[in-house]
């Protein structure tokens, strides 16, 4: 209801305006050449000014600084893609000298640990020889002692034994027939021991 | 009669009468919102570019955008070959959209409205493209209206054919921006009306239309803007690139 209410208003408007329009200026204001020139003359003017100050003027400042700024981003990214070789090359060289002084430790500590064992061989050698020869030297003197206790220990055994029979019987025997006794004893024990 | 829709787009005379010769070139409302336009124009962009920094603020973004918009629509309709035409173009677009935008004023005026004013723009236009035409292909250029691959028997048809619709673009060009401008103000106005006549009972129906209108006017006014430069690059197009 309330829509054709309005409709109805609307087309009624629309013919009184129509009406009213037409009777009034006889048409559009656009079709009316009174000022055609004029606004042809204005146009022109502002529009030749517009086109003018743009041209010249404004434009020219804006591509300059869409074209710096485009030729900064460029630069900067060809930067950033320099260093981030840069950087790479630098990380491989930190690689390489870890991998180097690695290497390098590696051989200096088996380089002294050669050393080392070599000192010690060498010292164990010079140990052993001094060893060794001590121990000859000291065989050598047992060997010696042995061969001399013999003699040493018969001399004693007949002194004892000629001291004892000096004091038993309270007379002087003949050294060489005690030692002749001393001698056949003492072979006697060697040969006891041999035998063990 | 402010109730006249049409009421609008009269043209009257703002100070005194200037006449240059016999002509009557006074200043006119239409020539006020022309100055005005043009002003707002060179105004916002001489602001923008007064300083120029690497990181753009608003005002700047605002002119690279539209001034990257504007070339981005030359070079992917008429290709590398139009750059020396860009100014022009960008010049055109700019004016005819603050021209429409001003329009959108309540108790502005809008320019664009007027057939005479989109007429000389779209002949300038026209005459402009069939000079450039000219130059660039000689009389090579009549090719644009044989095309390629049609029949012989249909080519006297065809070539008529081609002939009207060259001769009807500045026609259709200024009509087409003049027409939707004065149409769709002449609509508001009528809403606009309707608001009073009907008053505070039943006058909310046509102020939502007129809000939603609103709306839909400033879409035209870009868009008829945009449309507007387009076919100035298309045109121009056909003259630069010759391939039917």
């Amino acid at each position: 209801m309330l829509r054709k209410i309005i409709f109805q208003i609307f087309a009624l408007n629309f013919v009184l305006l129509t009406s009213a329009q037409s009777a009034e200026s006889g048409g559009m204001p656009q079709l009316n050449p009174e000022f055609w020139i004029s606004q042809v003359f204005w146009l022109v003017l502002t529009f030749g000014i517009l086109y003018l100050v743009l041209s010249k003027l404004v434009l020219p400042k804006i591509s300059d600084n869409l074209e710096t700024r485009k030729s900064q981003i460029l630069e900067n990214i060809e930067t950033a893609e320099k260093q981030r070789e840069e950087s790479e090359d630098k990380i491989k060289q930190f690689e390489k000298i870890i991998l180097e002084s690695k290497i390098e430790a590696k051989n200096y500590f088996n380089d002294r640990r050669q050393e080392v064992l070599e000192d010690i061989n060498k010292k164990r050698i010079a140990l052993e020889k001094d060893i060794d020869d001590e121990i000859s030297a000291v065989e050598e003197e047992i060997n010696k002692l042995k061969n001399t206790s013999g003699e040493k220990i018969t001399k004693i055994a007949i002194e004892t034994s000629s001291d004892l029979i000096n004091q038993l019987i309270g007379e002087e025997v003949n050294n060489s027939s005690i030692s002749a006794i001393v001698e056949d004893q003492s072979r006697k024990n060697k040969e006891r021991q041999h035998d063990i | 009669m402010a109730a006249n829709p049409m009421y609008q787009f009269n043209v009257y005379r703002i100070g005194p009468e200037i006449k240059l010769g016999e002509v009557d070139i006074s200043f006119t409302n239409a020539s006020l919102f022309m100055v005005i336009s043009s002003l707002t124009i060179l105004i916002i962009f001489n602001l923008s570019t007064k300083k120029k920094s690497l990181i753009p603020d608003k005002l700047q973004l605002l002119a690279e955008l539209s001034y990257s918009f504007v070339s981005k629509m030359i070079s992917d309709t008429a290709g590398s070959k139009a750059k020396p035409y860009f100014s022009f173009i960008f010049s055109l677009f700019m004016f005819v959209l603050f021209c429409n935008m001003f329009g959108m004023i309540p108790y502005s005026f809008t320019v664009t409205s007027h057939i005479i004013v989109t007429f000389v723009l779209a002949a300038f236009i026209f005459i402009g493209v069939t000079i450039i035409g000219f130059i660039k292909h000689g009389l090579g250029y009549l090719k644009l209206f044989v095309p390629s691959g049609v029949p012989l028997i249909l080519l006297p048809l065809i070539v008529v054919i081609e002939i009207i619709s060259y001769l009807s673009r500045p026609i259709s060009l200024s009509v087409r921006l003049f027409a939707n401008m004065m149409a769709g103000h002449t609509m508001m106005k009528v809403f606009g009306g309707f608001v009073i006549s009907l008053g505070i009972v039943g006058g909310w129906l046509p102020l939502s239309f007129s809000v939603a209108l609103t709306g839909l006017e400033i879409l035209v006014a870009f868009l008829q803007a945009y449309v507007f430069a387009i076919l100035t690059c298309i045109y121009l197009n056909d003259a630069l690139n010759l391939h039917h």
